[in-house]
């Protein structure tokens, strides 16, 4: 092949990539231009925000939604709880326990979510040893612990990461030199530590619970996910409106995620 | 640490030291592991076990016999239809963006645009995606009017149709064409470039080169990647419910509907039911974890 030719054909993959990213990009944001376009078409003959108005002056828009983020916060601080002494101690002296563990915590993406609920259903229901769907207190707790399950795949992922960043041996035998209790050691020198890992997992599990449909529905409580099913059966016009503010609500997450990300890694790097 | 322990002339503190370390690590771990009993392992076996008994409690098979009745049976397999779909064009489409953004000699800035936008959408699933696409390619949505106005191209007189087979994998394609960009594109960084420019030097065409080098190495990946992506696609409900209500039969909604009220008119059967999916779910993951263990081999 000679260098002419060759720079040809560097040139013909090169124009075959950017074949590939237009159609893309094309494929990605065509429903995203589509829905937006449809939510300010409420007002007839004219664009207006009206869709937006609507949803907002809805009261059950403003419970569901605090309700789900009291939610998405208390599945990321039990989860918090679970997941960090668990991969602290699994990394530190457990290690053979870790194939285990890992295993467990990918169980959720195998088992799916309606499974999981279905047996909580059977399991926990108001006629069984552990009634925890009998009391709306404990129903929410056990919707938390449904979420729990579901994040516990990408929290774990992100703690151990940020563990395996560390040196979680030095780290620890020096705080214990220095006369730390285990508490200490988890709090005040394991946690700041993989606090970023945290964080990322933390977002990741608020995108995932703030829409979630299925556990909620099916344990009967007013989260945004059924909220989202109810108008999106009954209007026209709300639940473009309300798509489009989950995809901002998404993409801020996900871009909390990289300047975390991206912190960790400069703070690395220097 | 364990010859330590074993070894006698170890003072008695340093033994008795440890034990309790241990001890306090497993004190560490329990919280996990009742928690993964409680509402992981023990839900999940209890559906298990229900689907092997009658309503007395008895030993049976008869409620896997009856999962082979029509209704079930082409609820699992729409179920399939659109997960193996979705996930096969998902996967080439994926592929192809991935290479593209690894290998394609497209500027530095788009990988870690269209990375960041890949988190996004894969996670851009659920309710708002039905309406998502509802607005866009529904009967007045934005591309099915400007068809409609440009072209004079009404798209659902050619019989296609959102709440189908089709509309339902094309929206399902929204998050799994970036779920494979993501999970792919460490694999495609795996490839060397001294495998690349050692075939070169021998001669090899570019053609040869991902026939013998590259797509004998990436397989495992590629495959494994498009079973992660049927099993994303197998458990998902919401999008389907929004979308299509009740008129298009997946499993997950026929489960829903069995949950909500006993559709089927036997509990036991839809522990069975639940059994099918953890059957399903359970061989597309098995079989990816073999196949990354084989692509690990050459992909570090």
């Amino acid at each position: 092949m000679t260098r002419r030719e060759k720079v040809n054909t560097m040139k013909q993959s090169r124009l075959g990539s950017w074949i590939a990213l237009v159609i893309g990009t094309l494929y990605f944001v065509v429903p995203l231009v589509g829905t937006f376009e449809f939510s300010l078409r409420m007002r007839r003959g004219e664009y207006s925000l009206d869709a937006y108005r609507s949803v907002f002056a809805d009261s059950n828009f403003q419970d569901s939604f605090l309700y789900s983020c009291g939610m998405a916060l208390a599945t990321i601080f039990i989860g918090v709880l679970i997941v960090v002494p668990t991969a602290y101690w699994v990394q530190l002296r457990l290690r053979k326990l870790r194939p285990v563990i890992e295993f467990i915590t990918l169980l959720p993406l195998v088992i799916p979510a309606i499974v999981i609920v279905f047996g909580y259903l059977r399991l926990y229901n108001s006629s069984s040893m552990i009634p925890l769907t009998a009391e709306v207190w404990s129903t929410d707790l056990l919707l938390a612990l449904s979420y729990v399950t579901l994040a516990l795949p990408y929290m774990y992922r992100a703690v151990d990461t940020g563990l395996r960043a560390i040196d979680v041996r030095t780290l620890t035998e020096a705080a214990e030199n220095l006369g730390a209790g285990w508490t200490t050691i988890l709090f005040k020198v394991i946690l700041p530590n993989v606090r970023s890992a945290i964080l990322s997992g933390a977002f990741l599990t608020f995108a995932i619970v703030i829409g979630e449909f299925t556990m909620a529905s099916l344990l009967n409580r007013p989260a945004f996910g059924p909220y989202l099913q109810l108008v999106g059966a009954n209007r026209a016009y709300e639940p473009s409106a309300l798509a489009v503010m989950a995809f901002v609500l998404t993409w801020a997450c996900m871009g909390l995620i990289n300047v975390f990300g991206r912190a960790k890694q400069t703070k690395h790097a220097g | 640490m364990t010859q330590l322990n074993n070894n006698p002339a170890a003072p008695p503190g340093v033994a008795r030291l440890q034990f309790m370390q241990a001890a306090w690590a497993w004190v560490g771990v329990a919280p996990f592991l009742v928690f993964a009993l409680m509402f992981l392992i023990l839900p999940t076996l209890y559906l298990i076990v229900g689907g092997f008994q009658d309503p007395d409690g008895n030993f049976t098979l008869q409620n896997l016999f009856d999962l082979f009745q029509p209704s079930i049976m082409s609820a699992y397999w729409i179920s399939i239809k659109v997960s193996g779909a979705s996930a096969i064009v998902g996967a080439a489409i994926g592929f192809g963006l991935a290479y593209a953004v690894v290998l394609g000699g497209l500027p530095g800035w788009i990988r870690p645009t269209l990375m960041t936008f890949s988190g996004v959408a894969s996670n851009f699933a659920g309710l708002p995606l039905a309406f998502a696409f509802l607005a866009t390619l529904g009967r007045t949505g934005l591309v099915t009017v400007l068809l409609v106005k440009f072209f004079d191209f009404n798209i659902y007189a050619t019989g296609f149709n959102l709440l189908s087979f089709w509309g339902l994998t094309l929206t399902y394609l929204y998050f799994q064409i970036p779920l494979m960009v993501l999970i792919l594109t460490p694999a495609l960084d795996g490839l060397k470039r001294e495998w690349r420019e050692a075939s070169e030097i021998l001669g090899a065409s570019a053609f040869q080169y991902w026939v013998h080098v590259a797509f004998p190495i990436l397989w495992p990946s590629i495959l494994g990647c498009t079973l992660l992506l049927f099993a994303n696609a197998f458990g998902a409900i919401a999008t389907a419910y929004a979308l299509t209500g009740s008129s298009l039969n997946i499993i997950t909604i026929l489960l829903y509907a069995q949950i909500r009220g006993d559709v089927l008119h036997n509990p036991n059967l839809g522990y069975a039911l639940a059994l099918g999916m953890i059957f399903i779910t359970g061989l597309t993951n098995g079989l990816y974890i073999w196949l990354r263990g084989r692509s690990e081999r050459w992909l570090r």
